[in-house]
């Protein structure tokens, strides 16, 4: 397999199986050199395996698989030094400061970057002398990164790099992240968060049950499942009696009471509409013209409806319809 | 980096470690003084009857068989499996460093440990309590330091396999070491032992180990001591413990 040299990473087919268990279904992947991709999934997709697999961490059950040209199942050391990874829920040893432990690894390079760039890269420069123990979370997947950068990669991987962790410290982690780009570094990120896909990566690919399910920059994501936006109003307002033919007709689906969510999975219909307590809401994606009919029945009724309110799709929308795990529950 | 330097760098680094481990630092260098010192003291140190030798230099040996074992066996696989565990060792995997720069690290850190504790053993042995090293026994001394810091380092990677976590690596170290001393000329000398208890010391490792080192601190012992049966049998177990780590050794957390 020759390859093609502007991508860092291309993958086909790949599948890994554990007994009866298909934990990767044929995944086809490619990353361009100097891109940013974030691999999106809920927990139980086969994100992990599959990149442990791009690690040379795991054998694979079949698939071509290249990273920087080479097939990690023959990973060599010459190729390690061309690559950083953080394993998830990354920890270190205790008892070590993070400049020790960055000098530590710098020892297993061939030309390593030195300690103090390396913590300054991750912000870590005014915690150089403290011991890992001591360092908040946040700090410590820093030091992750740190060590992942070591060796001066062309190419990091970062499993799971904010799980479980406060806001704090996630928007810590992504602004390292964020620097990566500035190294010029080629970037696969795992994560089951939709915005901090959003935030960090050039493009998203979303994996459910082992397949890739989807392939594209956010807003190329929502397009796809076209998820209808929310229209919302007090019913004291406005009533239902007070509407047009049209938007009544979209009412009287109301009391079917189908979760909104589902719509995008199914069949959709074409707006379906939704009692939240005091207030009528309808879902559509025609948005402009259910808005006018709005406003021209309130008109009628001599009412201002500043209660209205339209929500657009939320990336969590949009992410839930993609892996369809609005429909079928949690997945093991 | 030299192969040469990265091995210099890890053993660094593991001593390091070492020293700022209270629970290490304390079962491998304090304790074993401990003992020796509440071991003399019980038994004053007059000199046996049977052998015409003072009771220091049954013990002396002795403790230094323990804090080999301390150092190369129990030390090092606790360290280990909380490496293991944490995933340390799965994301050194990911590092261009070869593996076995990691396990000699961690022999070399092991190997300069049993050295310190060897020169303080036998300075207190001397000092303290008249215990000498027999000057034509030093080769042996050294080959039995040698073989035996390999034989229980191996082992000590070994038992990494059967511990599942890190709350477990200390309890089945000491499962296997604390009965043997009993029975291994450690704390008490096997003489008068019942035949089983005595049989089980001659199949494992401790025993051979304090017997060799014994051997070398004998004031009556004639010509230069060859304990090569005693070195035979920590080879042996030596070479298991490698094909054990071989077969089963893993570098990613089991939990």
């Amino acid at each position: 397999m020759s390859g093609d040299t502007r991508l860092a990473i291309e993958v086909t087919g790949l599948h890994k199986r554990y007994g009866d268990v298909e934990a990767v279904a044929g995944v086809d992947l490619s990353v361009a050199i100097g891109e940013v991709v974030a691999f999106l999934g809920s927990n139980g997709a086969g994100k992990t395996t599959t990149v442990e697999i791009l690690e040379g961490l795991r054998t694979r059950t079949s698939g071509d698989v290249q990273v920087l040209g080479v097939d990690p199942a023959e990973a060599t050391a010459d190729w390690r030094e061309r690559i950083g990874v953080v394993l998830q829920g990354a920890k270190h040893e205790g008892d070590f400061t993070a400049a020790e432990i960055v000098t530590m690894w710098s020892a297993y390079y061939r030309s390593p970057r030195p300690t103090a760039e390396v913590l300054e890269l991750v912000g870590l420069a005014d915690a150089a002398g403290t011991r890992t123990r001591r360092l908040s979370g946040g700090q410590q997947q820093r030091l992750a990164v740190a060590l992942s950068l070591v060796g001066d990669p062309e190419l990091v991987f970062l499993d799971e790099p904010t799980t479980g962790f406060d806001p704090a410290a996630r928007r810590e982690a992504w602004q390292t992240i964020d620097g990566l780009r500035s190294l010029g570094v080629t970037v696969l990120l795992t994560t089951h968060y939709m915005d901090e896909a959003d935030h960090l990566a050039d493009r998203i690919v979303v994996i459910s049950r082992g397949r890739i399910v989807a392939d594209g920059s956010a807003d190329e994501l929502a397009e796809q499942v076209a998820m209808p936006s929310q229209i919302s109003w007090d019913a004291a307002e406005l009533s239902p009696g007070a509407l047009g033919d049209r938007l009544r007709d979209l009412l009287r689906s109301e009391d079917e009471s189908v979760p909104v969510r589902a719509a995008a999975g199914t069949a959709p219909a074409e707006q379906q509409t939704e009692r939240h307590g005091a207030r009528l809401a309808l879902a559509t994606r025609d948005v402009g013209e259910v808005v006018r009919e709005l406003l021209a029945a309130a008109n009628a009724a001599g009412v201002r409806l500043d209660s209205l309110a339209v929500q657009p799709p939320t990336l969590e929308d949009t992410y839930l319809a993609l892996t369809g795990d609005a429909l079928s529950g949690d997945e093991s | 980096m030299t192969r040469l330097g990265q091995l210099r760098s890890e053993t660094r680094f593991n001593l390091l470690g070492f020293r700022r481990s209270p629970a290490a630092t304390f079962f491998t260098v304090v304790l074993p003084i401990i003992f020796l010192v509440i071991f003399t003291s019980i038994f004053g140190n007059e000199i046996i009857s049977s052998t015409g030798a003072r009771v220091a230099t049954v013990y002396v040996p002795g403790i230094l068989a323990l804090a080999l074992v301390s150092a190369n066996f129990m030390n090092a696989a606790i360290v280990t499996v909380i490496r293991r565990e944490s995933g340390v060792l799965k994301a050194m995997r990911a590092t261009p460093l070869p593996p076995w720069v990691y396990v000699g690290g961690q022999v070399a850190a092991s190997l300069v440990l049993t050295v310190f504790m060897t020169a303080l053993v036998i300075g207190i042995g001397w000092l303290g309590y008249s215990v000498e090293v027999q000057p034509g026994a030093v080769p042996s001394l050294l080959i039995t330091l040698g073989v035996g810091a390999a034989a229980f380092s191996a082992l000590g990677l070994a038992i990494t396999c059967v511990c599942p976590s890190e709350q477990a690596a200390p309890a089945i170290t000491n499962m296997c070491v604390l009965p043997l001393y009993f029975v291994s000329d450690v704390f008490i000398p096997s003489d008068g032992a019942p035949r089983w208890m005595t049989l089980i010391g001659d199949v494992f490792p401790i025993k051979h180990l304090a017997v060799a080192l014994g051997r070398t601190f004998d004031p009556f012992s004639e010509g230069v001591p060859m304990p090569a049966w005693h070195w035979l049998v920590l080879g042996v177990w030596g070479v298991f413990g490698v094909l054990v780590t071989v077969r089963f050794f893993r570098w990613t957390p089991r939990n």
